[in-house]
């Protein structure tokens, strides 16, 4: 388009100019005058030329699927690519580390040691003797556990909340939502009544009120509860957006078509429809798994949350604050990491929606 | 049970009405007509006429609320479709009744490659397994004039163009070999020349696998070398109903007159396009007597009070119009249109 236009002067910007096809954001670049040397760039054609050469780098001209294409633009975005590493690195981390360093010091992550000499806090980088020691990197806790061993042990735990209540919400808030958009009229009312009047109720109090019913159990007994109770609570908001997304999709003519082909109502839902919903689902359960494990902080450090011997971030920090005057690191480290992990979380959730959301899409 | 003698569809007085906040609209309305086995029957009418509605309610596709047939028999060879229970209509459709859509763009499904929509109509229908359905998906896309349909199978609706699109869901309606396809404005969002290909390729295919066509189309041009039958419908209403060829000849109705003087003379040079005067009516609230009265030139007092006889031409043409006979005799004693073919 753009060289079939005989009004674009040829100038110092000739590099500028060259978009090859996507001719469309040059339409306002017409309207100027032809003295007008230099033509700037809208800002939305700075936008479509950077996709024409990734297109260019990227070789992904053959064949590009939705998710390929996603991929690329979220690489683009430095805070979802950071959000991606961190987050890469803490769950590997979480998930080995115990093991590793069980390898090297041949101790359990939450060992108390023996010598009730060593039962107290050591900061970080200190034996014993208070002298340099790489053996507790982020110091001990009040038992003299080692707190780096610990907090590796509550990203577990942490990531395990925020992982399972996620997909809890993905199972029964998918199903729930898609459901109730495709079958409509009545049963839709009524289902999402339902869930508007769980909405009502506040869920730290449904939590706090189903674990203190089961009080008396072991601390991973009380672990399964914590996973029922945040689960049940964070499929609500999954349930809605699938929902809507549900809405407008059943009356597009590939449903009718797939209708008219005799497929049946729920495999129209699963294999028809909710494939389509997956970019908004995507996103939203990844700005989910931060929110749960908030929540979970949040409850242990009321004390509903996960109790010892197990630990989690929250517990950790709730440890912590219990001595922040005198040994600032038991709540420094274990808060700084979790910090960190939901930061990345919810950078990497905000970089998959600019990537996965058809509004967001650039051409 | 009605013997079928010779018709793969025969649909009687139906009635299709949608319950609206603004009224019932009566979007099809006493409708009936057969269709013999191989032959193709179309269906004009401007938008909102109820041709798409027609065919939705053949194979129970209307959506219920607001949508509700309250009336009428459609058999399909000799099985009303209409007290079927969901179940058995669900394996006619696609099995022995498939449709093919007015947009090629929107009627695949973005997320599913194109080898999984296709599959998914014979495992369904024919009992094939994976293998058998890939196979016959890569043959029937080699039947629709697909190129390298082999390597192309995997590919998503979006990596095809608009025709190639079309071609797809043709294949797709014609895998399981249907006894009846319904073609809704099959060629209505293509270009021209890509129009001219699908049609070529439906006719060609009707020749081949034998099966009755009904095609929707508001383009009197591509009904005209397509169909055996024809109707054409104004507000819900079958307004004329004719073999092709006689439509064309002599319409009986002042309407079908309006259409076909609308369209345009590429030899007239100078010749001003004409036009129907006026809109079509809000099906909702339609006036006592004729529907067309108010934008009909021959429109007379009768008209506006008086709902307008069926009447019967000829042995299969009926018009809808109080002045039926005059249009008809009007249009076989020399009409200009007439003459000019």
């Amino acid at each position: 388009m753009n060289d079939d236009d005989p009004t674009l002067p040829p100038g110092p910007d000739k590099t500028e100019q060259s978009t090859p096809t996507l001719g469309a954001p040059l339409s306002a670049s017409v309207v100027a005058p032809l003295d007008d040397a230099v033509i700037h760039t809208p800002p939305e054609m700075a936008v479509a030329e950077g996709d024409v050469r990734s297109y260019q780098e990227g070789d992904i001209v053959g064949g590009t699927s939705l998710w390929k294409d996603a991929w690329h633009r979220l690489l683009k975005n430095k805070l979802a690519v950071f959000g991606l590493i961190v987050v890469s690195i803490v769950t590997l981390a979480s998930l080995l580390g115990p093991y590793l360093l069980k390898l090297i010091t041949g101790l359990p992550p939450d060992y108390i040691p023996g010598d009730a000499a060593l039962i107290k806090s050591f900061p970080p980088f200190t034996a014993p003797d208070g002298s340099f020691s790489w053996a507790h990197p982020m110091g001990t806790d009040r038992q003299g556990r080692d707190l780096l061993a610990r907090v590796l042990q509550g990203g577990q735990i942490s990531l395990m909340v925020g992982i399972i209540a996620t997909l809890m919400s993905l199972i029964i808030g998918v199903s729930y939502g898609a459901v109730a958009g495709y079958l409509g009229g009545r049963l839709d009312n009524l289902m999402m009544r339902l869930v508007d009047v769980l909405y009502a109720i506040p869920y730290i109090i449904l939590v706090i009120v189903l674990l203190s019913m089961f009080r008396n159990q072991t601390p991973r007994g009380q672990l399964i509860l914590l996973f029922i109770a945040l689960g049940s609570v964070s499929w609500l908001t999954m349930a809605r957006i699938v929902r809507g997304q549900v809405l407008s999709l059943k009356n597009q003519e590939f449903v009718l078509a797939a209708r008219a082909t005799g497929v049946s109502t729920p495999r129209i839902i699963f294999r028809h429809i909710v494939p389509n919903t997956l970019g908004p689902v995507i996103v939203y359960a990844t700005l989910t798994i931060p929110s749960v494990m908030l929540a979970e902080a949040f409850l242990s450090f009321l004390g509903f949350g996960v109790q010892p011997p197990l630990a989690s971030w929250g517990s950790l920090v709730t440890d912590g604050v219990q001595n922040i005057g005198i040994f600032p690191w038991q709540l420094i480290f274990p808060g700084l990491v979790m910090a960190l992990t939901l930061f990345s979380l919810n950078f990497l959730g905000d970089g998959l929606r600019d990537a996965l959301d058809p509004r967001m899409r650039k051409f | 049970m009605s013997t079928n003698n010779g018709n793969v569809l025969e649909v009687k007085d139906l009635r299709t009405y949608f319950h609206t906040e603004d009224g019932t609209v009566k979007a099809v309305d006493g409708l009936t007509f057969n269709l013999k086995r191989g032959e193709t029957l179309g269906i004009v009418g401007e938008s909102g006429s109820g041709k798409s509605v027609t065919n939705l309610s053949i194979i129970r596709l209307i959506p219920s609320p607001p949508g509700e047939i309250v009336s009428g028999e459609v058999y399909f060879r000799g099985q009303d479709l209409l007290k079927l229970s969901e179940r058995e209509v669900r394996s006619i459709r696609g099995r022995r009744i498939a449709m093919v859509f007015q947009d090629p763009m929107s009627s695949l499904n973005p997320f599913m490659k194109i080898s999984r929509q296709l599959m998914e109509t014979t495992e369904l229908h024919l009992g094939h397994t994976k293998r058998q359905a890939r196979e016959h998906a890569i043959k029937m896309l080699e039947t629709v004039g697909i190129p390298d349909a082999r390597e192309r199978i995997d590919n998503y609706p979006h990596e095809f163009s608009g025709g190639m699109r079309q071609r797809v869901m043709i294949a797709m309606a014609l895998s399981c070999e249907p006894e009846l396809l319904i073609a809704d404005e099959p060629t209505t969002a293509l270009d021209v020349t890509i129009q001219a290909q699908i049609l070529e390729l439906i006719k060609t295919l009707k020749r081949v696998t034998g099966t009755s066509v009904i095609l929707i189309s508001h383009d009197l041009g591509v009904v005209a070398g397509m169909t055996d039958q024809l109707i054409v419908m104004y507000a819900g209403k079958a307004f004329e109903q004719a073999p092709t060829r006689e439509l064309f000849a002599t319409p009986g109705n002042p309407y079908t007159k309006g259409l076909l003087r609308s369209v345009p003379d590429p030899t007239d040079e100078q010749g001003k396009l004409y036009q129907i005067p006026g809109l079509p009516p809000d099906v909702a609230h339609l006036p006592p007597g004729c529907p067309f009265a108010p934008r009909c030139e021959r429109a007379e007092e009768i008209c506006h009070r008086e709902f307008p006889p069926f009447v019967q031409l000829t042995a299969e043409h009926h018009s809808l119009c109080h002045f039926a006979r005059e249009v008809f005799e009007e249009s076989a004693g020399g009409g200009s249109r007439t003459q000019q073919h």
